[in-house]
């Protein structure tokens, strides 16, 4: 799975500069730089507490950073609202699942198609104009999709009622459905035991592919992370305290000393700790 | 080059700003005081303080059960007025004398809230949360409508006899009346009582554990329903207290007497921060203080007294939307 | 996959809404049902239109609102101030007073938030400050663009103020124009229409602008927000007199013709019914849920949250001032009273009984509150009738013990009900995920 470009040579996709977020006293994230090139499955990992959501909730807009640069394809979206970064192709699924739990699984990606739906509240109401042909064509868009990720039978089931792996996929897939440049991925494999992590490998593995983007991935299972990442970034107390490879972040003493602490500083490397 | 120019007078000009502002907030102050002259003004406050602190005994037991249970107990303003009418039983039907009344009205409502907690709440615990706060409107329609029924209550304002004889006290021309001091000496006891309940006693780390987490405090072996029973309880005591010093106060009692005294108290809680007792006596004060600061400065002041109450709130609510003492809440993700 | 039915499901909804329709008409025409109960099915329907305004900003996105019954009141009085002037004296005076008024008022209101928006002041705010802060601390920064923002805000208003004055003049001459030309009977119609309309209108209006800084609050802190806002028109009713001499304030507005009747009402039901409907099996309705079922998702899936807000919100309180204006001319009077606290929780206590998010629950609940209040009057005996709001909240209680979702919970009935995809064979791309089977054979086992 190794990548024949490196870091240097590809244009950033994401760059973020000196980003801090500060809550009251404490400091969740601080100076932190990261770029992430094109088209490139990278990692983000670190001990509980390192600030990695907070950064996915700033990336998404969710929260507005205390100061420092977010550059998204070219513009600054600090400060923007969620939806705005939305559009411009930013995606996200969440840690605890984050599913309109009381919707069907096609009402799930048309909601994310909301915006290109195509007509407006006027055509709505009076269901004239082009709202018969939009709709239409708006549910067999989400219908196809869902068929892509095999969810096409669970159509009209409620979100809420699917096995947990198939509500992992339907975020993902969600998610997707905004069509963005940039997905990002909040823990897929939490709560999953060995099979279904296997299986949402090849989830990840085939959306990177088929789609043709760029997947920012925050996860606790090392197995995933050195699996499928062909970048790594590590962060504690906020902090970027590595970059590199798989195989540059398994030797690299400052994480292991930030996983088990100052004896295990040499010689272990972090797939035997997490393990 | 001229950027330090424009800074200057940018500069000058936002001081200039602010000399207006603050001579602003000065003449109109002095305005207000010289308007029916100082003593007049000082009688206000001082008005204003006495209502603030009976509101601040119903606002506790309003903020001390959202902070539990996160239910808007509408019913709470009406078991007040129970704690009214039962001192005014007790008054005048057997003589008794205001610290056997008034503690009669505290264990009468007590017993009542407690009744309504387990029948009313306590099923719907598991229940989305609308539906405790409906039947909590349905007990509030309830104690109104059957006190009001002739053989109970009546629906008539009926003229509540004081157990005492008021005395007044000239200080400099303001008045302050015995039922002043009375009404503030209570509400501060049971303010220190409460207080010292809820950070001295286990009972009272109970409590703050159990509005912190409730399944937390499960698995720590608090008996979380008696927790909240008990919560219940002092807030009806409070409001017990709450209804007799009203009474004693304005003496007029009626059974929708609670509805809009309740409706204030519960907004000085949101006011000062719900789930904080400080906030809730802060907020208590300060909604008192407006409420009689209208009717004796605004013209048609006392018509619109509700309306400035309410347009405060919102007020506050746009400038820190969890109230003046509450903690600004981050959504966690 | 679920079944469909044969016969698509408007046509069942069609024709028991006709039958409603008819046989109510025809018990009040031969008189089968007194004019009493007539007047309590009229009610009924009327209530319906503002619950379901409610259920679509609670029930639907999810804000929880105490202020129905604010908007409920501006639409009664808005619309009874207008109807009013034009039944007293047809000929002579001024009919189209109040209506002119109102309307260049609305229109002037409108053109002043466009210009707020066109003009881009919070643009130029924040434009503003960021050049300030360069030379200036932030608090003098701030200082300057409130000034300037409250300056521009000022000229605007001005300009909307005479705006106003000139939109009263055109409406005036369109007015008379129109209502000269209508025969007596139509233009009495006309202009019932036009005051229903309004009532809705203003209610809207006001919700818009309420709605803008209060849809920011939290759940609970909105439904405070709103409840405050409710009691604050209750008050402005009761001292109306000061400001508006014919509104008479706490001594009640009297003299309101009485134009509602059974078609007026179930006529504005449908409208309401079938406006909801569309709005909510929409792409549009769809984001409006999403903000009930998760807000920080729907804002990470691009849905404008704060929109979709101020859209449920409105249109809720459009809602509503239709329902007043419609309840305004089924009694010919009004009465603050009739818009307290304790009436402004009864919307909620429908939508709760019907179930949250159920317009046919809704619509149950609704007939099924107004013929309760009303039957315990005529079952209870003699010297009883006290206890009518004794045993509604013993009801109330038993019914919220039993059944805490509401009686529909988010069920639909006939063409309410969200429309199924149209029947296709979905074709399953040839790169499809590779996972899926091995998966799916996973779950059977």
């Amino acid at each position: 799975m190794a990548s024949a470009h490196s870091l240097a040579d590809s244009t950033a996709l994401l760059d973020i500069r000196d980003l801090t977020m500060q809550f009251g006293g404490l400091r969740a994230v601080s100076d932190l730089s990261l770029s992430v090139p094109s088209y490139g499955l990278h990692g983000l990992i670190g001990p509980n507490g390192a600030g990695k959501t907070t950064v996915f909730n700033m990336i998404s807009g969710l929260y507005v950073p205390s100061s420092g640069e977010i550059v998204f394809d070219d513009r600054m979206i600090n400060g923007m609202a969620p939806q705005q970064i939305s559009h411009l192709g930013v995606a996200r699924t969440f840690q605890n699942i984050r599913l309109f739990k009381d919707l069907t699984v096609l009402d799930n990606v048309r909601i994310a198609y909301h915006q290109h739906a195509g007509y407006n509240l006027i055509e709505a109401i009076t269901r004239l104009g082009r709202f018969r042909r939009q709709e239409r064509l708006l549910t067999e868009q989400a219908q196809d999709f869902l068929a892509v990720f095999g969810l096409q039978d669970r159509q009209l089931e409620l979100a809420k009622n699917l096995p947990y792996g198939e509500q992992r996929r339907l975020e993902i897939a969600r998610a997707l459905a905004v069509r963005p440049k940039l997905l990002l991925l909040d823990e897929p494999a939490a709560g999953m035991n060995p099979n279904e992590t296997e299986t949402l490998m090849q989830l990840i593995r085939f959306v990177h592919d088929e789609f043709n983007l760029t997947i920012l991935l925050i996860e606790h299972q090392m197995r995933v992370v050195m699996g499928i990442c062909e970048w790594i970034t590590v962060m504690d107390f906020g902090q970027v305290i590595a970059r590199g490879t798989p195989d540059d972040i398994q030797s690299n003493a400052a994480v292991i000393e930030a996983y088990l602490g100052k004896q295990f500083g040499k010689g272990l490397t972090p797939d035997v700790a997490a393990s | 080059m001229n950027n330090a120019i424009t800074r200057t007078a940018l500069r000058s000009l936002v001081w200039l700003i602010y000399a207006a502002l603050g001579v602003g907030i000065v003449w109109g102050v002095v305005h207000l005081v010289q308007m029916n002259g100082p003593v007049y003004f000082a009688q206000s406050v001082i008005d204003g303080l006495k209502l603030g602190f009976v509101y601040a005994l119903i606002a506790l037991g309003y903020t001390m059960v959202y902070g539990i249970v996160r239910l808007i107990n509408f019913a709470h303003g009406d078991v007040f007025m129970v704690g009214a009418f039962t001192s005014f039983f007790a008054i005048t039907e057997y003589g008794w004398g205001f610290v056997p009344a008034i503690l009669l009205a505290m264990i009468v409502c007590t017993l009542l809230n407690v009744v309504i907690e387990r029948v009313a709440y306590k099923p719907l615990r598991e229940a989305p949360r609308i539906a405790a706060l409906i039947t909590a409107i349905g007990v509030s329609f309830f104690l109104e409508y059957f006190t009001a029924l002739k053989w109970v209550f009546s629906a008539d304002y009926i003229t509540y006899e004081r157990p005492f004889e008021v005395i007044v006290w000239n200080i400099h021309g303001v008045l302050i009346t015995n039922i002043t001091v009375i009404i503030v000496g209570v509400t501060v006891a049971l303010l220190l009582l409460l207080t010292f309940i809820t950070n001295r006693t286990k009972m009272g780390k109970a409590m703050r554990a159990t509005a912190n987490d409730k399944a937390a405090a499960r698995l720590m072996g608090i008996n979380v329903d008696g927790i909240t029973s008990l919560t219940f309880a002092m807030g009806a005591a409070l409001a017990g207290a709450g209804g007799t010093l009203y009474a004693i106060a304005f003496p007029q009692i009626w059974t929708f007497m609670g509805v809009m005294p309740g409706l204030k108290a519960f907004i000085a809680a949101v006011l000062g921060g719900i789930g904080n007792i400080l906030g809730a006596f802060v907020g208590s004060l300060l909604m008192g203080t407006i409420d009689v600061m209208v009717v004796s400065f605004v013209p048609n002041g006392s018509r619109l007294r509700d309306m400035f109450a309410f347009l405060i709130l919102i007020i506050v609510f746009l400038v820190k939307p969890t109230g003046i003492f509450g903690e600004t809440q981050i959504e966690k993700v | 996959m679920k079944k469909r039915a044969a016969i698509p499901s408007w046509v069942p909804t069609l024709l028991f809404a006709a039958l409603v329709f008819i046989a109510v008409q025809y018990a009040s025409d031969r008189e089968i049902i007194s004019r009493y109960w007539s007047q309590v099915i009229v009610f009924a329907a009327v209530t319906s239109i503002s619950a379901l305004g409610l259920n679509l900003i609670y029930g639907f996105n999810g804000q929880f609102s105490l202020g129905q019954v604010g908007f409920y009141a501006i639409g009664a009085y808005g619309s009874a101030l207008i109807t009013k002037d034009f039944s007293k004296n047809p000929w002579s005076g001024d009919p189209i007073g109040a209506l002119c008024w109102i309307m260049a008022a609305q229109i002037g209101i409108v053109l002043v938030l466009l210009a707020f928006q066109l003009l881009h002041i919070g643009d130029l705010n924040k434009s503003l400050r960021k050049t300030l802060s360069r030379t200036l601390k932030t608090h003098e920064a701030s200082m300057i663009c409130t000034l300037v923002t409250l300056v521009a805000s000022a000229l605007i208003l001005a300009a909307g103020y005479y705006a106003t004055l000139g939109l009263h003049w055109v409406t005036y001459r369109l007015m008379s124009a129109l209502f000269t030309a209508l025969p007596a009977n139509a233009a009495k119609n006309v202009n019932f229409l036009l005051a229903i309309l309004n009532g809705g209108t203003i209610a809207a209006l006001v919700a818009y602008l309420v709605g803008l800084p209060l849809l920011r609050l939290g759940s609970d802190y909105f439904g405070i927000a709103t409840l405050g806002f409710a009691i604050m028109v209750y008050t402005a009713l009761q001292n109306s007199d000061l400001v508006i001499p014919t509104m008479k304030g706490a001594r009640g507005m009297v003299g309101i013709p009485l134009y509602t009747t059974w078609g007026w009402a179930f006529g504005a039901l449908v409208v309401c019914i079938i406006v909801l409907r569309n709005l909510i099996r929409s792409s549009q309705g769809r984001a409006i849920i999403s903000v009930r079922e998760d807000e920080i998702a729907a804002r990470a899936m691009g849905v404008d949250v704060t929109r979709q807000k101020a859209v449920a919100f409105t249109f809720g309180a459009l809602f509503a001032g239709i329902a007043g204006a419609l309840y305004a001319h089924l009694y010919g009077f009004l009465h603050p009273s009739s818009f307290n606290t304790i009436k402004g929780f009864d919307p909620l206590i429908i939508i709760v009984f019907g179930g949250l998010g159920s317009m046919t629950g809704t619509i149950m609940a609704s007939v099924g509150f107004a013929l309760l209040i009303e039957g315990l009057r005529v079952v209870l005996p003699q010297g009883f009738e006290d206890w009518r709001f004794v045993i509604y909240p013993i009801l109330l209680l038993i019914v919220m013990l039993l059944r805490p979702s509401g009686l529909m919970g988010t069920k639909e009935w006939g063409w309410l009900r969200a429309p199924l995809p149209p029947e296709r064979d979905i074709p399953v791309p040839q790169r499809a995920l590779a996972a899926q089977q091995t998966h799916n054979h996973g779950e059977e086992a």
